[in-house]
């Protein structure tokens, strides 16, 4: 067991600090920085083939396979087809570079949830789900979404392809300490209100750059209220506010969620593993760089007006009128008017998906909206489930059956509409209200115009055809 | 072994070219590369798609009155742009892009995180300039000026000269042309102690 437990009447410390001190292999000098130890690395096909090739350039391995773990899911096409035949790939390129990682993990025995795998998915979505994602851990990805995996309380970032090479060769990276930032939401959630309008309303509240070079721990009574599901989504979109991490302190309802699967010790090793685990949490009197208190009572229903992420303000307040020349261009290349909300605005798509919202607790969320109701003429709802288990589970649930019978469409898991490099994407022009977590402009298809809302706000605008507050639609179809 | 980085590094110990402006805050790594390029297995060849849905018609036509089609990337290796540049995904692919577009230099007042550690990565300077002089390179566009890395230092002629930081270690490599992963590889008995100890 790491040996960050054993230290005794020293400086308070916080989460952050507990988990990087307990991963120094060689501490930062003023020349050089440190070597941070990896214990779970996250490999998927459209960041790691060049990261392959430069091992093979120099002739080096795969350090621990066993600490690697590979899926695919951004270019990989979301439409049925049956066994034995070739996924219904967008492009060449698309299948060659799934093909690529194929090669790779069978050369080097690295575990690839691929095609046919029961964990195939969105990688944030199945880390977790096998509970590979353990608090305590430093896991990375060559994607900016890993810091979903703070979620147990571990530290997860998103590196580059260069760094992905140094993972693969020496389970180790370069890495200097950042610096940290807590917020804290204390008070009590309205009902209706999910975690993704809480983290919406924080990265309003910081903005896009507040978090540059943080990383950030989410606190408050309203933050440990959440389900697992939840937390996830909050730490998902960290980056959105330039953090490349955020972390809440592991509790019961982290070894609750993570007992008994695949990954998770079992017996007396569990038994240990939650004692260590328990230790996780910031010392009274830790220091943080920054503090950023954010009141849960005054979160309401959130929707983004502009093409950045820090754009979010509640569905029936008035956009505020643009400050800048960057304002004033997102707010054209959106079509929508200052002064007058973003209800009412009509809506040509929804997509319910990605490592933000693609979890058995949104679609559940969407499909309480959906049940009993039809998606509004003109309209194609999207809803990808985030992994195989997820869509399995939901198909228990007869989730899939509330989606279809609304007239949405029941995808099989991946990226998809998120980052739109699989062949689903909106068209030029279209308005998309969407559970991903990047509106930038042409994120979703060239021309694309993306809000960014939960699944109960976002299966919403499907059934009325534009924006409005979930709560209009949350009294059952048929009572 | 052949090595990324000696290809790159003289380019950028010193720099004497003008600039161009992109005076826009936030610029995300998908308007540098849009995600629906990146199913490309190499890191070659990405500059004819850098800035692709800015430069091209829905068509793929390139549009005359964008100002980067007609670019002497020769000449015009520095671009300065708006706050919080390369915000958005984790991809390389960016820094790639700019790279093999001509770009040896980005200066801005902030950049995200993980697109400044790629960028020292590929020799692309990622230069953060003070306020006054970030304000006067947007408003000076294709001015002529120098970088100097050894001293750490931009000469804007004219205009507010400024001291530049960069990490230690990113400079050393890019001035000895030192592989970050052959660092790394050296302290193999580290990293071989570390894991006997979690074991």
């Amino acid at each position: 067991m790491s040996p960050e437990t054993e230290r005794t009447g020293e400086a308070p410390r916080s989460l952050f600090d507990k988990v990087w001190e307990a991963h120094q292999v060689r501490d930062e000098t003023v020349e050089t920085p440190g070597l941070l130890y990896i214990d779970l690395h996250l490999v998927h096909e459209v960041t790691s083939p060049q990261a392959f090739s430069v091992l093979d350039e120099r002739g080096l391995g795969v350090r621990r396979p066993d600490r690697t773990l590979a899926t695919i899911d951004h270019a990989t096409p979301t439409l049925d087809f049956a066994p034995g035949e070739t996924p219904p790939y967008a492009t060449k390129a698309a299948q060659s570079q799934v093909e690529r990682l194929q090669d790779n993990a069978k050369k080097h025995g690295i575990t690839l949830h691929g095609w046919g795998s029961g964990h195939r998915g969105v990688v944030h979505v199945i880390g977790p789900e096998l509970g590979a994602t353990q608090p305590g851990m430093t896991i990375v990805c060559g994607d900016s979404h890993t810091a979903t995996h703070g979620a147990f309380g571990g530290l997860a970032f998103g590196i580059g392809t260069t760094e992905v090479g140094h993972v693969l060769a020496s389970q180790c990276l370069l890495q200097r300490k950042p610096k940290s930032m807590r917020v804290t939401v204390d008070g009590e959630i309205a009902t209706g209100i999910s975690a993704k309008d809480i983290i919406l309303a924080i990265i309003a509240e910081l903005g896009v750059d507040g978090g540059t070079g943080c990383v950030i721990e989410y606190a408050g009574s309203a933050i440990e209220a959440l389900d697992m599901e939840g937390r996830m989504t909050v730490c998902n979109m960290s980056i959105e506010a330039g953090a490349r991490a955020g972390m809440i302190a592991p509790d019961e309802t982290t070894f609750d969620w993570l007992k008994g699967r695949e990954h998770c010790p079992q017996g007396a090793e569990w038994d240990a593993a939650v004692a260590h685990w328990a230790t996780l949490r910031s010392d009274p009197g830790a220091r943080f760089d920054q503090e950023v208190m954010i009141d849960a009572a005054s979160i309401r229903p959130m929707v983004t007006w502009g093409t950045a992420p820090d754009t979010g303000i509640a569905v029936n307040t008035p956009i505020p009128t643009p400050r800048t020349a960057s304002q004033k261009k997102a707010l054209a290349y959106m079509g929508l008017e200052a002064g007058k909300p973003v209800a009412g605005a009509r809506v040509d798509q929804v997509f319910i998906g990605s490592c933000t919202n693609s979890r058995i607790t949104d679609l559940r969320e969407a499909a309480a909206i959906m049940s009993g109701r039809r998606v509004a003429d003109g309209i194609r709802a999207l809803i990808v489930p985030g992994s195989v288990a997820v869509r399995a589970q939901a198909e228990a649930e007869g989730l899939d059956r509330i989606f279809i019978e609304a007239g949405a469409e029941w995808r099989q898991p991946g990226c998809s509409m998120c980052i739109a490099m699989n062949g689903d994407r909106g068209e030029p022009g279209q308005l998309v209200v969407s559970t991903s977590n990047r509106n930038f402009e042409g994120r979703q298809g060239p021309g694309v115009r993306t809000i960014l809302a939960s699944p109960a706000t976002t299966a919403a605008a499907a059934i009325a055809g534009h924006v409005i507050e979930p709560a209009e639609l949350m009294e059952p179809a048929h009572a | 072994m052949p090595d990324p980085a000696p290809k790159t590094q003289d380019d950028v110990r010193q720099i004497d070219s003008r600039t161009f402006v992109i005076d826009q805050e936030d610029i995300d790594t998908d308007q540098i590369i849009p995600a629906r390029f990146l199913t490309t297995t190499t890191r070659d060849g990405l500059g004819r798609l850098a800035f692709h849905d800015w430069r091209y018609d829905g068509d793929g036509r390139p549009l005359d009155a964008v100002s980067l089609n007609s670019l002497d990337t020769a000449a015009c290796r520095v671009l300065v742009a708006g706050r919080n540049f390369g915000c958005g995904s984790s991809r390389e692919h960016a820094p790639w892009a700019l790279h093999d577009f001509g770009f040896r230099a980005v200066i801005s007042s902030e950049f995200a995180d993980i697109f400044r550690s790629n960028s020292a990565r590929n020799g692309l300077l990622p230069i953060v300039a003070p306020e006054a002089a970030h304000h006067w390179l947007l408003a000076n566009p294709g001015i002529s000026i120098r970088i100097d890395l050894a001293s750490q230092h931009v000469d804007l002629g004219n205009g507010p000269s400024f001291d530049f930081e960069i990490e230690p270690f990113a400079k050393h490599c890019l001035m000895e042309g030192t592989d970050p992963l052959g660092f790394l590889m050296s302290h193999a008995d580290a990293i071989d102690a570390y894991e006997a100890d979690i074991a």
